[in-house]
């Protein structure tokens, strides 16, 4: 296949996952399900977004809540404070998580941070920024801020799920056309030679630091994005929700599970936990803790016997088959 | 300006929460020299061990200082077994899987312990939690000094096994070239696992240290995860001295800073370092160039 029909078969795909949430929205008529679908699309979103850095760049963040809370936090001061009109807001939500990428990308690259420094700066940063959030009062400190009631699709507030649903649906195949993108472009290319070995890029005249930033800046648009729409589905946000642990863990949890550095692994992988989170939630009722014990144990079986993620499991006969014939595309 | 009446005091409490931080350190310094891993999981397995000292205090009325011979040898077993039957298998050979697993092992104890105990804080009750020492102007709690001395005596008793015994020269040779250890008959797999679990025995003795006059809750660990990377950071990856003088530098500013800023912007203090020094001096104050 050329590069060109590979794209084009990607892009076929997107359309055809793009058309099934279209229909989800309109058949599921059940609560239940339309927010499990949901729900399953924005840990997608957070996957995906992690997957852009993570997978295709290979710097793994252990703070991508950092990203996701300035997006948050600009989507609910903008209405609440500004009166902004929400969609406007949505837009400031994902420059304004945009910029924060491309100054922590800017600052961690410049001097050259990888692997575990990485991943320990980006979690401090989460943390100086949740502080920060706490103490100051432009953000409703500790006790956190709610955004009114306002139902009305040009507020971004909907009666019910199905509106989320494809607003949620929208974002996530937003992230599915960009990571496409990064499978067939020369930019994407230059990433992935990044990731296996930055040293042997810049020797061939790739420059690792403007690849790596704009990564960086692609996936914080996505975090920010996503941090935009909990704040419309919740109407709720405090420094912990924003900036806590757990929405970090989340992104990468779904993209490792899922498959790094492929298109659908991500996605796979939310669907998966959302699917195996609900199940125990039956199982054990509402135990706090119980969801974030599975996504643990999950990652580490998944760490310890199948490196490739869920991903790996499809494509591994493919994978070896193309191999055979020379061809490599993923 | 501050008068010198308030800052001793702050200085004093500093060092002694200081040497606490150390010990907790340089459990993470000795597993980041020997297997060039970061440990995420370090926080957690703090946690573990204060809640069973906690258990040990309120089920059979042990207390925490005479928990010391229990803490130390159980958490050098768990880290032991943790390294051999978990971390290892997981690795594949590759420094970003062993960072994955032992967060995932931090998420499943912390959620565990939230499951089993809820998210509340617990404290434990000794003759001797209130009884405060004079040293100048300053008043130090008990359980606070004995945090300091036993902090810098297990500190010693580390850097002696590290530096004197058998055990510690083969840990040398395998943090310093490891397929020339194993050339020379050194189990390597045996030593990561040792490494491991004498980290861990470190957090055993300082669980034991901090009981007394601190609490314990599922989230503790978290806090300190990033104040003992701070401090391995500071003073270089895998350098003991720089993990002691790093340790009670850091007590002193995040004593300082809370007194400047208040307590819970006094972290801000202890980040700032942490990322300036990441981001301008990665090899730390003692460490040898990256």
């Amino acid at each position: 296949m050329t590069a060109t029909s590979r794209l084009s078969r990607d892009l076929w795909q997107v359309a055809g996952f793009a058309a099934a949430i279209g229909v989800a929205a309109t058949l599921l008529d059940s609560g239940v399900w339309l927010t499990f679908a949901m729900m399953a699309l924005y840990g997608a979103l957070l996957a995906q977004a992690w997957n852009i850095l993570g997978g295709f760049g290979g710097q793994f963040s252990f703070g991508h809540a950092l990203f996701f809370g300035v997006g948050a936090y600009t989507q609910v001061i903008a209405q609440v404070t500004f009166g902004i009109n929400a969609w406007v807001a949505l837009a400031g939500a994902v420059l304004l998580a945009a910029v924060v990428g491309a100054l922590v990308g800017a600052l961690s690259f410049r001097y050259g941070l990888r692997g575990s420094y990485f991943a320990l700066v980006t979690l401090a940063f989460a943390e100086v920024f949740r502080i920060g959030a706490v103490s100051v009062g432009f953000t409703g400190g500790g006790v956190g801020m709610m955004l009114p009631l306002n139902e009305s699709p040009a507020q971004l507030q909907f009666g019910s799920r199905r509106g989320y649903l494809l607003l949620i649906g929208a974002m996530v195949v937003a992230a599915l056309l960009v990571t496409a993108w990064l499978r067939h472009s020369r930019f994407g290319a230059q990433l992935q030679a990044v990731r296996d070995n930055e040293d042997a890029a810049r020797a061939v005249g790739v420059d690792p630091f403007r690849t790596k930033l704009l990564a960086i800046i692609l996936s914080a648009a996505f975090m920010g994005a996503a941090g935009a729409f909990y704040v419309q589905v919740f109407q709720y946000l405090d420094p912990s929700i924003a900036f806590g642990p757990h929405v970090s863990v989340e992104a990468l949890v779904g993209a490792i599970v899922g498959g790094m550095g492929t298109l659908w692994g991500p996605v796979a992988g939310a669907f998966a936990l959302h699917l195996l989170a609900d199940l125990t939630r039956n199982l054990f009722g509402q135990l706090p803790g119980v969801n974030m014990v599975i996504y643990g144990v999950v990652l580490v079986l998944i760490v310890m016997f199948l490196p490739r993620g869920l991903a790996g499991l499809v494509g591994s006969g493919r994978f070896s088959a193309r191999r055979l014939l020379g061809r490599r595309d993923d | 300006m501050l008068s010198l009446d308030i800052l001793f005091p702050s200085v004093l409490n500093g060092l002694t929460t200081g040497a606490v931080y150390a010990l907790i350190a340089l459990g993470l310094t000795l597993i980041y020299g020997v297997l060039h891993i970061i440990n995420f999981a370090h926080g957690a397995l703090l946690m573990v061990a204060l809640y069973a000292v906690y258990g040990l205090r309120q089920g059979l009325g042990l207390d925490p200082y005479l928990a010391l011979p229990l803490l130390v040898p159980g958490m050098f077993v768990l880290g032991y077994l943790l390294q051999r039957v978990v971390v290892n298998r997981a690795s594949h050979g590759k420094d970003e899987n062993i960072l994955l697993v032992t967060l995932g092992i931090s998420i499943v104890l912390e959620n565990l312990a939230l499951m089993a105990f809820k998210s509340d804080t617990r404290t434990i009750e000794t003759a001797y939690t209130l009884t405060t020492v004079p040293i100048g102007p300053a008043f130090i709690a008990l359980p606070k000094l004995v945090a300091f001395g036993g902090a810098l005596v297990a500190s010693a008793v580390l850097l002696l096994i590290v530096q004197r015994t058998d055990l510690g020269r083969a840990i040398r040779a395998v943090a310093r070239e490891k397929q020339g250890a194993r050339l020379c008959g050194i189990d390597v797999d045996h030593v990561y696992a040792m490494s491991f679990g004498i980290g861990l025995a470190c957090l055993g003795a300082a669980a034991c240290f901090l009981m007394p006059a601190y609490y314990v809750n599922p989230q503790v660990g978290s806090g300190f995860v990033l104040v003992a990377f701070t401090i391995v950071v500071l003073g270089g990856m895998g350098s003991f001295a720089g993990a002691l003088v790093g340790g009670l530098l850091i007590g002193v500013v995040e004593s300082i800073s809370g007194l400047l800023l208040g307590e819970s912007l006094g972290q801000i203090g202890i980040f700032a370092i942490f990322i300036a020094v990441l981001l301008f001096r990665p090899q730390g104050l003692f460490g040898a160039k990256a």
